[in-house]
């Protein structure tokens, strides 16, 4: 009956709130979802992090640091969604160090030079964003209102990265190459950043059943590729696909298969950097356990001063 | 933060003059980190004048399950709004 009810709600675009009933896989679901998408905002630091003491001026290292300032802040908006589920920040971080909890593939590979932060502003932030304006509609509600606060705070972050991009394919030719090469090793990665095809995405039914997710991966997958592509050729620069093509009775850019078993193979772990990116979570973690536990002291101590 | 600290809900005051409005949470072990972390996590964009930090497990809340029978009583009242009353042909400003 419950279930009926629910379904109910969901068809009459009603959003569900914390204490409404939800059948449990719905809630399993959103945990999984929504936890892994915090995971992606906090990992997603290192590889920028990474840059900003090499950011090439003043300007460009503000940017930076105030993106990454955001990243956090976007983290801990989404894990406050998920804390509505019922499930602690603690556990949350436990998963992920466990390994239980994922997050997104993308930050398994290195940023090796500045114009990776282009690459990465521009075409990972850029699939970031197409996925997250689609789940503003989402039909939780307290996920839905997380993605409507990082969309606003987020396309200052694609733009940019675009900048970087643009600025580097007319400078010199070693500065285009770079962006070049820095867009031939992004693409294919970002691509997969919208997950299995369809035909290969077990969860996308009760996903797409329950309102969670509104469009399919494949659809956001085109919707960012058709967006994109026009923008490389803007700045004069070359997308890695033979296979790329506007096909005009589809109103919908053609392209290539992607390499799945690379896919697979860093979503399982075996990534250049899926070791380095955990460790770095864990340990920062452990050293500040002192000052979690030195803050906590600090108001229990203030606490008995008020009452005495 | 974690290690059970508290969870304190966040509400801004965008402009004076203008109500305080919810817009999420945070964690802090006491009221001065509540209100520092606020600042940090939700007015980055000059989003606010004002912050107030309530702790989530002090705010009483009604249950949406019983909202139609928490609401009846005034759901009846349709003269409480002004559009119940008729009002003579040529009277104005009223």
């Amino acid at each position: 009956m419950s279930d009926k009810i629910f379904q109910e709600k969901i068809d009459a675009e009603k959003k569900i709130e914390p204490k409404d009933w939800m059948p449990e896989g719905y809630r399993r679901h959103l945990v999984r979802q929504i936890s892994q998408h915090a995971h992606s905002e906090i990992i997603g630091m290192q590889p920028e992090g990474n840059w900003i003491t090499r950011a090439p001026s003043l300007r460009a290292k503000m940017i930076l640091l105030a993106k990454v300032q955001d990243e956090a802040g976007h983290g801990l908006y989404l894990y406050s969604a998920c804390e509505t589920l019922g499930v602690t920040r603690d556990e949350l971080i436990q998963q992920l160090h466990d390994g239980n909890a994922k997050y997104s593939s993308i930050f398994n590979y290195p940023a090796l030079s500045w114009a990776d932060m282009g690459a990465i502003g521009w075409l990972v932030d850029g699939a970031a964003i197409v996925n997250q304006v689609s789940l503003q509609r989402t039909s939780y509600g307290p996920y839905s209102r997380g993605m409507i606060k990082i969309c606003k705070e987020e396309s200052f972050h694609q733009r940019q990265g675009y900048e970087i991009m643009a600025e580097m394919a007319k400078g010199t030719p070693e500065q285009k190459e770079m962006a070049q090469d820095a867009l031939n090793r992004f693409w294919w990665p970002s691509i997969m950043m919208f997950g299995p095809q369809d035909s290969d995405s077990p969860r996308t039914g009760n996903a797409m059943k329950w309102k969670i997710k509104r469009q399919t991966n494949d659809e956001l997958r085109q919707s960012f590729i058709d967006k994109t592509v026009p923008q490389a050729e803007v700045i004069g620069l070359t997308i890695p696909d033979p296979e790329l093509k506007w096909n005009e009775k589809r109103g919908h850019y053609d392209f290539g298969e992607m390499d799945w078993e690379e896919f697979w193979n860093v979503v399982n772990g075996h990534g250049p950097c899926n070791k380095q990116r955990l460790a770095h979570h864990k340990r920062a973690h452990d050293n500040g356990k002192w000052v979690r536990n030195a803050s906590q002291a600090y108001a229990q101590k203030q606490e008995k001063i008020l009452k005495s | 933060m974690g290690e059970n600290t508290i969870v304190w809900e966040v509400f801004i005051q965008s402009k004076n003059g203008l109500a305080h409005k919810h817009v999420g949470n945070v964690h802090a072990t006491d009221k001065v980190m509540a209100l520092e972390n606020a600042r940090d996590l939700y007015t980055r964009r000059n989003e606010g004048s004002c912050i107030w930090v309530v702790k989530a497990k002090d705010i009483v809340s009604s249950e949406s399950e019983d909202s139609e029978a928490f609401f009846d009583p005034s759901n009846d009242k349709i003269y409480r709004h002004p559009t119940f009353y008729n009002m003579p042909d040529g009277a104005k400003h009223i």
